[in-house]
C-alpha cells in the first residue's frame, strides 16, 4: 500500500469533518472520491498533505508514518496535490510556478529541471502561457496550472481536488486523457471530483464520503448504482 | 514513472535527449541598462575629484537611503514581509559601531563589518518572535522589537544612555586610507573623511543592489515570491518557508546594520531616539519604495530620486513637508499602487533589471490555447 489512512479523525468545533476514515490505496491505483459538499473530502486531502493535523488516527505513506510530518516533508517524500481553489504563485510566470515545485520538491538544480517543466507545460496545454504572469490566467488556466505544478514536483502519489469543474465536454475528455496518461506512467492518483463521468472514466475504485464518514467503496459502476449513493444524491445523480 | 525525476514526471511520449528548452531573462533594454550602469558607477566613483563637499554629503544620504530601500523592498516586495521595524537593525548596527570603535578601539571600517554581523545576530531571536505573527501583527511585532532595542540601548551608560554620545575625533581620524585620500585630493582631514564615507556609501548602494538583484534571480527569489503569494501552496510544493524567510530576514538585517553603522559613522553622534527612529529609517524608506514601485529593482531608484528632490525643495516647510509627503504617498497608493515604475514599465512594456525568467523552446500549438486566456 502506498497510502494507508487509519481511523483518521478531525473536528472543527463540534463538526466532525473527517470521522474515523479507513482507507488503503495501492501503488499505481487510481481512486476516486465523491460525496456532497461538506462531506469532508478536501479536509481529508489537507490531512494527507499535512496542512491540517488529525485529532486522532494515523497516516502511512510508503510504509512510513507521516502523521506528524510537516507539509514540505510530505511533498519531498512524493505526495503532490492540486488545490480545489487554485493557489497559483501569481507574481511568478507560469513556467516559474512549475520551477518552484521542481527545484524545491525534487531538490534539484534549476538547469536539471527546465526540460521537464517545459514538457509538463506542453502536456497540460499551458506551453503558450509559459511566460505569462500566473495571476493573469483565468480559472481554467489556473486549474491546469494546479495540475501542472503538482506534476512538476515529480510525485508518486497525486491528489487531485476538483479539477474538472466548469470545463466544456471537449476540455473534459482532454483532461480525462491527461489524467489517464499520468496514471499509466505509474503515478498513483486519488481524485476528488463532482463531475462523476470524468472520474469513472479513469478510476478503478470509488469511495463515497458523507458527513465525514466513508459510506461505501468499490467498483465505480456498482457504487454509483448502490442504494446509498442514490439516497445521498437524491435527485442529483442516481 | 521514474522516481529520480529525470523525465517529465514520467509521462510517456517523446523526450528527446539534450535540452529542448532554455531559460533567458535578458532583454534589449536590460542589456543597454547594464552598458550604461557600469560607466555611470565609475563616474560616481571619480566624483570626489570634481565635486564639492556638499554634493558628496547629499549623495552619501541618497546612497544610504537607496540601500535601505532596496533591503526593505526585498522583504516586503517579494516575500510580503511588511516590516516597520527596520530601524531595529539600523540602530543596532550604529550602536555596534560606536561600541567597537569607542569601547573596543577597533578601526571604523572593520567595525562597520562587525556591526553588520551584530545586527544579523540580533535578527535571529527577533525572527523567531515575529515569524509567529502574520500580516499586520507581523508589522507591529517588528516595530515592538525595534522599541525594545531602543529602550535597552538607552540603559547602556558606556554608550551615553538615553541622551547619547559623540564619536571621539581620534576615532574618525584613525580611519584606514585617510592619509591616502588626503594626499590624493590634497584636502584637509574632514573633507577626506567625507570622501571615504562617500565611497563607502557608493559601495554599499551598489553592493546592496547587486546582492538583492542576484538573490531575486536565484532559487531563493523564486521561493520568496512563492511564499509572498501563498504560504500554504509554497509549503505544499516543497519550499522550506521558515528557513527561506529566516535567511532573507537575517541577510537583510546584516546589510541594514552595516548601513546604520556607516550612517552614524558619518553623523559622528548617536542617541537612542536618532538611531532607532521609525520616521528616518523605516517611514521614509517605505515612502521611497511605495512611490517608486514596490517589488521592482527600478522602483527604489526612482523613489529615492523623487524623495530627495521633494526634500531638497520642500524641507524648509517643516511640518507641512511631512504632511505633503504623507498625502502624496496616500494618493499614489490609491491611484497607482504599483508606483511610478509600475505604471511606466506597464505603459512602455520594459524591464531594465528583469527578474522573471522566460522559457524559450519549441513553442507548439496546443489545443487549450484559448482557454487559459483571461
Amino acid at each position: 500500500m502506498i497510502l494507508t489512512l487509519d481511523n483518521l479523525t478531525r473536528s472543527f468545533g463540534s463538526l466532525k469533518a473527517v470521522d474515523g476514515v479507513e482507507l488503503e490505496v495501492a501503488a499505481g491505483e487510481a481512486l476516486g472520491i465523491i460525496g456532497p459538499n461538506g462531506a469532508g473530502k478536501t479536509t481529508l486531502f489537507n490531512l494527507i498533505t499535512g496542512l491540517l493535523r488529525p485529532d486522532a488516527g494515523a497516516i502511512r505513506f510508503d510504509g512510513r508514518d507521516i502523521t506528524q510530518a510537516p507539509p514540505r516533508a510530505r511533498c519531498i517524500a512524493g505526495i503532490g496535490r492540486s488545490f480545489q481553489i487554485p493557489h497559483p504563485f501569481e507574481n511568478l510566470t507560469v513556467f516559474e510556478n512549475l520551477l518552484v515545485a521542481a527545484i524545491h520538491g525534487r531538490r534539484q538544480r534549476e538547469a536539471q529541471v527546465v526540460d521537464a517543466c517545459g514538457d509538463i507545460l506542453e502536456r497540460t496545454g499551458l506551453i503558450d502561457f509559459a511566460n505569462r504572469r500566473a495571476g493573469t490566467l483565468n480559472l481554467l488556466g489556473r486549474k491546469r496550472l494546479e495540475l501542472a505544478r503538482a506534476l512538476a514536483g515529480s510525485p508518486r502519489l497525486l491528489l487531485l481536488d476538483e479539477i474538472a469543474g466548469g470545463l466544456t465536454e471537449a476540455e473534459c475528455s482532454e483532461l480525462v486523457e491527461l489524467v489517464r496518461a499520468i496514471r499509466q506512467s505509474g503515478i498513483t492518483i486519488v481524485w476528488i471530483e463532482h463531475v462523476v463521468h470524468a472520474l469513472v472514466a479513469v478510476v478503478s475504485r470509488l469511495v463515497v464520503l458523507n458527513f465525514g464518514r466513508k459510506i461505501i467503496e468499490g467498483e465505480p459502476r456498482s457504487v454509483m448504482a448502490s442504494a446509498e449513493v442514490s439516497e445521498i444524491y437524491m435527485g442529483i445523480a442516481a | 514513472m521514474s522516481i529520480d525525476g529525470s523525465n517529465s514526471a514520467g509521462l510517456s511520449a517523446a523526450h528527446s535527449p539534450g535540452s529542448r528548452f532554455t531559460v533567458t531573462r535578458a532583454t534589449p533594454a536590460s542589456t543597454i541598462t547594464l552598458l550604461i550602469a557600469v560607466p555611470m558607477i565609475l563616474i560616481l566613483a571619480a566624483l570626489p575629484a570634481f565635486a564639492n563637499r556638499t554634493l558628496l554629503q547629499e549623495l552619501f544620504y541618497v546612497f544610504t537611503m537607496l540601500a535601505l530601500a532596496q533591503l526593505w523592498n526585498l522583504l516586503a516586495g517579494s516575500a510580503g514581509l511588511i516590516s516597520v521595524g527596520q530601524q531595529a537593525f539600523v540602530g543596532t548596527g550604529a550602536y555596534a559601531l560606536f561600541a567597537f570603535t569607542v569601547v573596543g578601539g577597533l578601526d571604523p571600517i572593520l567595525s562597520i563589518m562587525l556591526a553588520g554581523v551584530t545586527a544579523g545576530v540580533v535578527a535571529i531571536p527577533a525572527a523567531l518572535i515575529v515569524f509567529r505573527l502574520r500580516g499586520a501583527y507581523f508589522a507591529i511585532g517588528t516595530w515592538v522589537v525595534a522599541e525594545v532595542c531602543r529602550l535597552i540601548l538607552a540603559q547602556v551608560k558606556q554608550l551615553g544612555g538615553g541622551t547619547g554620545t559623540s564619536l571621539p575625533p581620534d576615532v574618525a581620524s584613525s580611519m584606514i586610507g585617510l592619509d591616502f585620500v588626503r594626499n590624493l585630493f590634497t584636502v584637509r582631514g574632514p573633507a577626506a573623511r567625507d570622501i571615504i564615507s562617500y565611497w563607502l556609501a557608493l559601495v554599499l548602494a551598489v553592493g546592496t543592489f547587486v546582492l538583492v538583484y542576484r538573490l531575486l534571480r536565484s532559487r531563493y527569489g523564486l521561493a520568496l515570491s512563492a511564499i509572498g503569494d501563498s504560504e500554504a501552496a509554497a509549503e505544499s510544493t516543497g519550499v522550506d518557508v521558515f528557513r527561506t524567510k529566516l535567511f532573507i530576514y537575517v541577510v537583510t538585517a546584516i546589510v541594514t546594520g552595516m548601513a546604520g553603522a556607516l550612517i552614524f559613522l558619518q553623523k559622528a553622534r548617536i542617541s537612542p531616539d536618532g538611531a532607532y527612529s521609525l520616521i528616518d529609517w523605516t517611514a521614509y524608506v517605505i515612502f521611497i519604495v511605495v512611490i517608486g514601485g514596490i517589488g521592482t529593482m527600478e522602483g527604489p531608484i526612482i523613489g529615492v530620486a523623487v524623495f530627495y528632490l521633494l526634500q531638497y525643495y520642500l524641507a524648509a516647510l517643516g511640518s507641512w513637508y511631512l504632511i505633503l509627503l504623507g498625502g502624496l504617498a496616500i494618493m499614489l497608493m490609491l491611484f497607482a499602487p504599483s508606483g511610478i515604475w509600475g505604471v511606466l514599465s506597464r505603459r512602455l512594456d520594459i524591464s531594465l533589471f528583469p527578474v522573471r525568467r522566460r522559457l524559450v523552446g519549441p513553442l507548439k500549438h496546443s489545443a487549450g490555447e484559448q482557454n487559459g486566456e483571461s
